[in-house]
């Protein structure tokens, strides 16, 4: 696996290094493409959106990561359970969550996943087998770990998959997680989404030892990957998989990424060098991915068109939607019947077809 | 049936929902093959394997965030902190993930968190306290405090079957000092208030280890007095409260905790306003004042309640 200077002002990658022999087939490379281009179409409509007064409090994004999440959640299969992060969207368009549904999650309509109890990628969709997140990071690792535990409890062949970030390598429940899943040899794969910065706090004020290092202490393997090339993320993450899957415990994988616009939509970036910004454009994950795709002759204008097709639908869904009804805002609070499985999300992988 | 204590009844809910729901699991810090450090989950792992009855890393997060987890995949995960006290540790797995989940996007968490909790054997400022009222100001969680060995079987029972996170307080001092009566076999409490003592001239309302001191304090008095054990604090059975007040008109409330927004406070709110008219007397409070437990016993026992102070409350004001 090739390993990345995680800290900025590493050498801009002027050519794509050649492509390790992949698992994936030609339309699998094609999804992924798909995947983010949607990310990043759905995440550009809904800062206008934003702009426009359209989507209230504020908005996040995962622009410039979208090979992140896409590329996580496509190792995963059906009944893996995920707990994606803000700048994970991917993850949940990769699961079949209904860009509409999306849209109008972000707008705080009735009609989103959330149905408008909570904003922007704060949600999780039950019926693909994805929790959503809190904004306390990163409680959701050991949320992850215990799907784990009840996995090796029950037998089953399955996986959870979590992101964090940088930031939150910082907290205890970074640690209590990985310590945990490491005792217990779980089948759990932690992605840290290394973006450079925790809101304006670069690496350099969040960590003494990169943090992919601490893998190793807690017994477990932690691998360094390009977080802007979507197929390394994929076969990363796919190893660990196997891994978890074999009964051989927990991974660990830093891929490391930038963040390309503020924390949230009101932010600046005052703090981020201009060049560090032109020499992470060079490395953007939809373009490399799309110069893989056309090079087997695939027509990336159709798809881009396609996709953009979509998020317009979509947003016009979304902006006819309704808003949720006020007499229903204490309901719900307290579940009144015995729960719902979760359910099992798509995998396009063609892998697990 | 069986004469249990408090702890026995804790433990034989444990047991039966083990034997009965495969989804069931138990975990904390030695509660494996120590027993927990109180033994209620003694002998467990001998009969349920380790894989059941899981010694956990030193980690009150972790031990809820992945409660939540496994609930979430379809188990039933039963966690022991093992003093209520370090569940400030895990407070926010358990307020922020457990208790907005269902709110959030329709997912159940069906965990329970028992907290030994209560002072009163210079347990000292970490060993001692109750801290319920967090709990009960946070949404989606229910609080549940038993007084008796047969009401602890069965509201935990409860508590297991219930699809939200339940926390479940049981009272340290109540684990080998009460003895009771408890049916064999699996059985619910209801979620509701109990009438210890049946009265009609002044109404205590107390929870817990308190419940105890209540009848101890109304015992003699030249009166009849009601006491109302409320069992649940999260839901709280309004209607027996105001019922009970609606009779005797009068009403002193103890809290075990801290005084400021204590259980007690809640419900001397909801006595204020919807109950007023009824009133013929202000309404009492004994509590804790807001300091932390003290370790030597006469400093503890100079803060917790004592029953001397709930009967003079109690005099004090049928006198009123």
């Amino acid at each position: 696996m090739k390993a990345l200077s995680p800290r900025p002002g590493g050498p801009a990658v002027a050519e794509d290094p050649a492509d390790a022999p992949t698992r994936l087939v030609p339309a699998d490379r094609v999804e992924l493409l798909r995947s983010m281009l949607l990310m990043r179409a759905i995440e550009a409509r809904a800062l206008a959106l934003y702009k426009q007064g359209k989507v209230p409090g504020s908005f996040y994004d995962g622009f410039g990561q979208e090979a992140v999440s896409v590329g996580a959640a496509f190792a995963m299969g059906p009944r893996d359970r995920l707990c994606p992060l803000h700048r994970d969207l991917g993850a949940h368009l990769v699961r079949g969550v209904a860009t509409e549904r999306v849209l109008a999650q972000y707008m705080g309509r009735a009609s989103g996943v959330t149905r408008g109890r909570d904003g922007n990628v704060h949600f999780g969709d039950p019926a693909v087998g994805v929790i959503g997140m809190v904004s306390m990071l990163p409680d959701m690792m050991c949320v992850a770990t215990g799907m784990a535990m009840a996995f090796k409890l029950r037998g089953e062949p399955r996986v959870a998959l979590t992101w964090c970030g940088d930031g939150a390598t910082s907290r205890g429940d970074f640690h209590e997680a990985m310590n945990w899943a490491g005792v217990q040899r779980l089948p759990v794969v932690f992605v840290l989404e290394n973006n450079q910065f925790a809101y304006s706090t670069p690496l350099a004020k969040q960590f003494a030892v990169d943090p992919v290092e601490r893998a190793r202490v807690y017994g477990f393997p932690g691998v360094t990957v390009d977080g802007n090339d979507v197929e390394a993320v994929f076969e990363a993450v796919h190893a660990a998989r196997e891994r978890a899957v074999a009964g051989d415990g927990p991974t660990l994988i830093e891929a490391v990424t930038m963040r390309m616009h503020g924390h949230a939509a009101h932010d600046d970036m005052r703090y981020v060098p201009p060049e560090l910004l032109v020499e992470w454009a060079a490395r953007d994950p939809i373009e490399r991915q799309e110069r893989r795709v056309a090079a087997a002759g695939v027509d990336v204008a159709a798809l881009r068109a396609a996709v953009d097709e979509e998020v317009a639908a979509a947003a016009e869904a979304a902006l006819a939607a309704p808003m949720p009804d006020p007499a229903e805002a204490a309901s719900g609070v307290f579940a009144t019947s015995e729960p719902q499985p979760l359910g099992d999300g798509r995998a396009p992988w063609s892998g697990f077809a | 049936m069986a004469t249990m204590t408090y702890l026995e009844a804790i433990s034989d809910a444990l047991r039966e929902a083990l034997r009965t729901d495969e989804r069931v699991f138990v975990m904390g810090e030695d509660v494996g093959a120590f027993g927990g450090a109180f033994k209620v989950t003694d002998g467990f792992v001998e009969e349920f394997g380790e894989a059941r009855v899981i010694d956990t890393p030193l980690a009150e997060s972790a031990i809820v965030g992945t409660a939540v987890g496994a609930a979430v995949v379809g188990m039933r995960p039963v966690c022991e902190m093992q003093f209520a006290d370090f569940i400030s540790c895990g407070f926010d797995q358990l307020v922020n993930v457990a208790g907005k989940t269902h709110y959030r996007f329709g997912l159940a968490v069906p965990i329970v968190v028992r907290l030994p909790s209560g002072g009163g054997f210079s347990g000292g400022p970490f060993h001692s306290q109750s801290p319920e009222a967090w709990f009960m100001h946070a949404p989606g969680i229910k609080v549940l405090a038993p007084s008796t060995p047969e009401d602890a079987k069965g509201l935990l029972t409860a508590a297991i079957r219930d699809p939200n996170p339940v926390v479940f307080m049981e009272h340290k001092h109540l684990y080998r000092r009460v003895k009771g009566e408890v049916p064999a076999g699996s059985y619910e409490t209801p979620m509701t208030a109990r009438i210890a003592s049946e009265g009609t001239d002044l109404t205590v309302i107390a929870y817990g280890a308190m419940v105890h001191a209540a009848l101890g304090a109304t015992e003699h008095l030249d009166a009849d007095v009601e006491v109302l054990d409320l069992r649940s604090l999260v839901p709280l059975d309004v209607d027996m409260i105001l019922a009970s007040v609606a009779k005797t008109s009068k009403v002193v409330i103890v809290d075990e905790a801290n005084e400021t927004c204590a259980a007690g406070a809640q419900v001397a709110a909801l006595i204020a306003e919807h109950a007023f008219e009824q009133l013929d007397g202000p309404i009492r409070r004994i509590a804790a004042p807001d300091v932390p437990i003290p370790f030597s016993p006469p400093l503890e026992q100079a803060v917790l309640p004592s029953v001397e102070r709930i009967r003079d409350a109690c005099r004090d004001l049928l006198d009123y």
